[in-house]
């Protein structure tokens, strides 16, 4: 194996040197530069970024442990984007004083994650699988935990690494019954092996479980709320946005290749699940006032939309769910950098807060309106073109009834994000938050989450290029 | 360029020249200057249609454009007009450029207001010019969604309240259509070929009689609700009634006519045999909506109210002339829907305006204003006349169409729907007359009123462009219903063509 094969891992080996450079530039900083490290890291993420765009060899590795090519290599991209948005969205966050003893914390433990993130989705293997799944979970706690002094803040900590540890634990279980019953842990053995016989479907029921807690499906949603609402508002838009979109591609990418022979018994499974996770995390969002809650259960009813790409079971079913996650990306962290950059400034986190943003603020209250039309699926936004395909992919496997439940949800989510749009266009306040400016790059961050949400949806060779990568189940 | 696109160009233009205004009269003058281009290209389109027309040229539609957009779907930006969409959008024209002038004095968060009152009329626009299904239901949600903004912002009464209701019982309403086009796209091509969502190729085909008939309702009722089918009406009195006068104006005389269009372009006319087997359970919804909303109409005291009601009974004439699925019937229905269009603008325009100026809608508290106001007085008399059907005016010749294309069915189901329909022309008069009567004859019974001024140049453009078309269709309804009669030949082919009978 020569230096040319590691190569292939070029994603990851950039990232593990960004996330080490960032430790050994942070080590040699006097106390009082401690600030530096935020340009430094970002910079060096964005050349990531940037690299990750360059051809890149395809292949295998590790006997098949690892694998890449055009398609994991576009997913890997998209996350990348993201987490570019996410740290430019945190830099007013990070400058605040009482962060300065941590800062390059910050990046070192989101990075790893998503180094984490990247292992699991070019995972070839399920053992490959489970350490990418963990290398992307536990960091993760100790993000949510990042504001330790605030008792929130540690208890979502502990809630996530408790609620983690549960949900790898029923997902190695099901690794195990998959490993005793076939006598393979790869992906490709496996998917010419798998049968109905009822202990690989119990096997697959523990591995679709634990994956569910990942990405919070109901019923294994309940820690969602309290995480995101204890953790750092970055930290939660990274949460419900890159780690849930991670665990999508992934999860699509097994049920595709692993699970194919079964499709037709968990077809059901996700059918009942998607109903059950739109249709509560809906009417839960409808109630909350904090807005961090607020998108958290919002975000639960988005998973269930996605669920609708995956039980398509054809190519149109996942090129819309990574669509759909690409578009899901930018309107999320549009509302999240928004409800950020007033978090940062003013500390308010509550609807009521928002009452009069427009007269105040008019740049970031579009900006929200934009993110939350685009999160409702209205048109002329990429939301709308997101959730179109998602639901056309449902169409054609016949599941009419389930696309109807679905765009009933969608209607029912219109009425809790017009309920910000209401607060901060119709509400009168008597003390509107003043009008502030944020710094610079928070604003591009901003800026490029506008221009995806008017863009995505409008530019049909972005869809069309993700359909040239991806593929249906094998029959 | 085709011509159509600028359709959906020039609204945009606009938009985007109203960011760069600095003042109000700046503002007000870009939207003008906007739509009154937007309102001389509806009119160059309605020549040019004749011209080709008339030098013989019998496509189905004119001014065909073709472009991919998404290959893989095979979704299309397709547009193309007959004679129905053409008037359809000479109609919105019209009334866009009329509203205009009757939001001439908005002046809280001005541009705003202009920006999404025009982004509102892109959408119809686009609905109107869109032959592949995709694009249309596009833009249909672009037409519905700055309504919230529109009567949560600048609305009077219960805005909020009626803002969501408006709009989530519209999204319903395209929830339903959403499982329609996914249906009727994976049906399009039942034996074998291509997915399109184009209309036309779809029509060459059948879907089958199974999925039609499951189809069917999701297609007419998502369409009905827009088209205030009864039991799905509520939104629009609250709505009507909330929202500022140019949006009442556009939604009642254009946003409504969405529904109508879409439900014989798309539901009837691409799912036929379900059309006649379960046409009599909406012929039934059609006929109470016709009759409760002139019922609805009488009851009210508020101006807005008794037109919002009156647009219930209208609009569900229309959809009900749609249902009899006959030639003379349907030419009726798009002439209503014109009629209708213009006459409710019409009035929608005038309560704004005397709204402005005694501070009330209610009608008691009203009186003699004929004396102080005439010029806005006569004009409502007249939108008045239109509205009961009096020969001469649009509305006559409408309703006269409907009622001799229904009365075409020889069975009792249908005619006993028809007289039922017909009884409506009777309570519409009841209740046009008595608020004519209350409002404007008698004695002035506030003193304010004494002082009040008639209307300035901006209403009178207003309410004039308004009552000229008004008065053109009614005189003449021959070039009208010429260009729809033509049109209608493909569709009416289609429908007739069926051997399923119905029910009824």
């Amino acid at each position: 194996m020569g230096i040319n094969d590691f190569l292939t891992m070029r994603h990851e080996l950039i990232l593990t040197s960004v996330v080490l450079l960032v430790l050994i530039i942070d080590l040699n900083l006097k106390k009082s530069q401690k600030n530096r490290i935020i340009p430094i890291a970002i910079s060096l993420f964005f050349i990531h970024t940037v690299i990750g765009f360059l051809p890149a060899q395809t292949g295998m590795l590790f006997g098949g442990m690892y694998h890449t090519d055009g398609l994991t290599i576009l997913m890997k991209n998209i996350l990348n984007v993201g987490v570019l948005i996410v740290l430019m969205q945190s830099v007013s966050w990070l400058k605040k004083d009482e962060n300065s003893e941590k800062i390059s914390e910050f990046f070192i433990l989101l990075l790893s994650t998503l180094v984490g993130m990247n292992f699991m989705i070019s995972s070839g293997d399920f053992l490959m699988l489970y350490l990418g799944l963990e290398l992307a979970t536990i960091p993760m706690a100790a993000l949510a935990a990042y504001t330790h002094h605030q008792t929130r803040s540690a208890e979502a900590g502990i809630k996530l690494i408790l609620s983690s540890a549960l949900s790898s634990g029923i997902l190695l279980f099901g690794l195990s019954l998959i490993y005793g019953s076939t006598g393979s842990i790869y992906f490709d053995t496996i998917g010419t092996l798998y049968s109905n016989a009822p202990m690989q479907v119990l096997a697959f029921i523990f591995f679709f479980t634990g994956m569910a807690f990942k990405i919070s499906l109901v019923p294994f949603h309940l820690w969602t709320a309290d995480v995101y609402e204890g953790s750092p508002v970055n930290v939660t838009s990274y949460f419900s946005v890159i780690s849930k979109g991670a665990s999508a591609f992934i999860l699509i990418m097994v049920m595709y290749t692993v699970f194919h022979s079964i499709a037709y018994l968990w077809k059901d499974i996700v059918y009942l699940i998607a109903v059950m996770t739109m249709t509560i995390g809906n009417l839960f969002a409808i109630r909350q006032k904090n807005m961090k809650r607020f998108l958290a259960f919002s975000s639960i009813a988005q998973a269930g939309f996605i669920m609708l790409g995956i039980i398509g079971g054809n190519q149109i079913g996942m090129t819309a769910t990574v669509y759909f996650v690409l578009v899901y990306i930018f309107s999320n962290l549009g509302a999240f950098g928004v409800i950020s950059a007033i978090s940062a400034k003013t500390g308010k986190e509550s609807m009521d807060d928002y009452d009069g943003l427009y007269a105040t603020n008019p740049k970031l209250t579009l900006l929200m309106m934009l993110s939350v039309f685009s999160l409702a699926g209205i048109p002329p936004v990429a939301g709308f073109f997101g959730k179109f395909f998602l639901f056309t992919s449902a169409a054609s496997g016949g599941y009419y009834w389930l696309v109807f439940i679905a765009v009933l949800n969608a209607t029912i989510s219109l009425y809790y994000y017009l309920l910000v749009v209401k607060a901060m266009f119709i509400n009168r306040s008597d003390s509107p938050i003043a009008f502030f400016k944020s710094d610079i790059v928070t604003r591009i961050g901003l800026m490029a989450c506008a221009l995806g949400i008017f863009v995505l949806g409008f530019w049909s060779q972005i869809y069309e290029f993700i359909n040239s990568l991806t593929f249906g189940i094998i029959n | 360029m085709n011509i159509l696109s600028l359709f959906v160009l020039i609204p945009v233009l606009t938009i985007i020249a109203i960011l760069f205004t600095s003042n109000m009269k700046q503002t007000r003058i870009v939207s003008a200057i906007g739509m009154g281009i937007q309102l001389i290209v509806a009119g160059i389109l309605v020549y040019m249609y004749l011209v080709e027309r008339n030098a013989g040229n019998t496509a189905a539609m004119l001014f065909y454009y073709d472009a991919v957009w998404f290959p893989t779907l095979n979704i299309h930006y397709t547009i193309g007009v007959d004679g129905i969409s053409v008037a359809m959008i000479a109609l919105t024209a019209i009334v866009v450029f009329a509203g205009i002038f009757a939001s001439w004095m908005v002046d809280f968060l001005y541009r705003e207001f202009f920006i999404s009152l025009i982004l509102l009329a892109s959408g119809v626009f686009g609905f109107f010019i869109s032959l592949d299904i995709f694009t249309m239901f596009l833009f249909y949600e672009v037409a519905v969604i700055p309504m919230y903004l529109l009567i949560g912002i600048w609305g009077s009464g219960p805005k909020e309240y009626s803002a969501m209701k408006l709009t989530l019982m519209l999204m319903a309403g395209s929830a339903l259509l959403f499982v329609a086009i996914l249906g009727i796209y994976f049906y399009s091509a039942p034996a074998g070929g291509v997915l399109t969502f184009n209309l036309l190729e779809i029509s060459k085909n059948t879907i089958p009689i199974e999925m039609q008939r499951f189809l069917f309702p999701f297609a007419f009722v998502g369409f009905g609700i827009l088209g205030a089918l009864f039991p799905f009406h509520t939104w629009s009195p609250d709505g009507h009634a909330s929202a500022p006068t140019a949006v009442s104006m556009l939604h009642a005389g254009v946003l409504m006519k969405l529904g109508g269009y879409g439900a014989f372009r798309v539901a009837i006319y691409l799912m036929p045999e379900a059309a006649h087997e379960q046409a009599w359970i909406f012929i039934i919804l059609t006929s109470i909506s016709v009759v409760y909303g002139a019922f609805g109409a009488i009851a009210q005291k508020d101006l807005k109210y008794i037109n919002a009601y009156s647009s219930v009974s209208h609009c569900g004439l229309v959809l009900f002339a749609i249902l009899m699925m006959n030639q003379t019937a349907m030419n009726g229905a798009v002439i209503q829907m014109i009629s209708h269009g213009l006459m409710t603008a019409l009035f929608f325009a005038l309560i704004g305006m005397i709204y402005g100026r005694t501070h009330t809608r209610l009608i008691n508290e009203m009186g003699g204003l004929m004396k102080v106001i005439p010029f806005l007085g006569v004009v409502y008399v007249i939108a008045g006349l239109a509205s009961l059907g009096l020969p001469g005016l649009s509305g006559f010749v409408a309703e006269m169409t409907i009622f001799v294309g229904a009365y075409q069915h020889t069975d009792t189901f249908h005619r006993v729907a028809t007289i039922v329909a017909t009884s409506s022309i009777v309570i519409t008069a009841v209740y046009i007359l008595r608020v004519v009567g209350i409002l404007l004859l008698g004695p002035i019974k506030d003193d304010h009123f004494m002082h009040l001024k008639d209307a300035v140049w901006y209403e009178k453009l207003s309410t004039l462009t308004l009552l000229l078309s008004i008065a053109a269709i009614g005189m003449a309804p021959f070039w009208l219903s010429d260009m729809i009669n033509f049109s209608l030949g493909p569709i009416i082919e289609k429908i007739s063509g069926v051997t399923i009978a119905g029910l009824f």
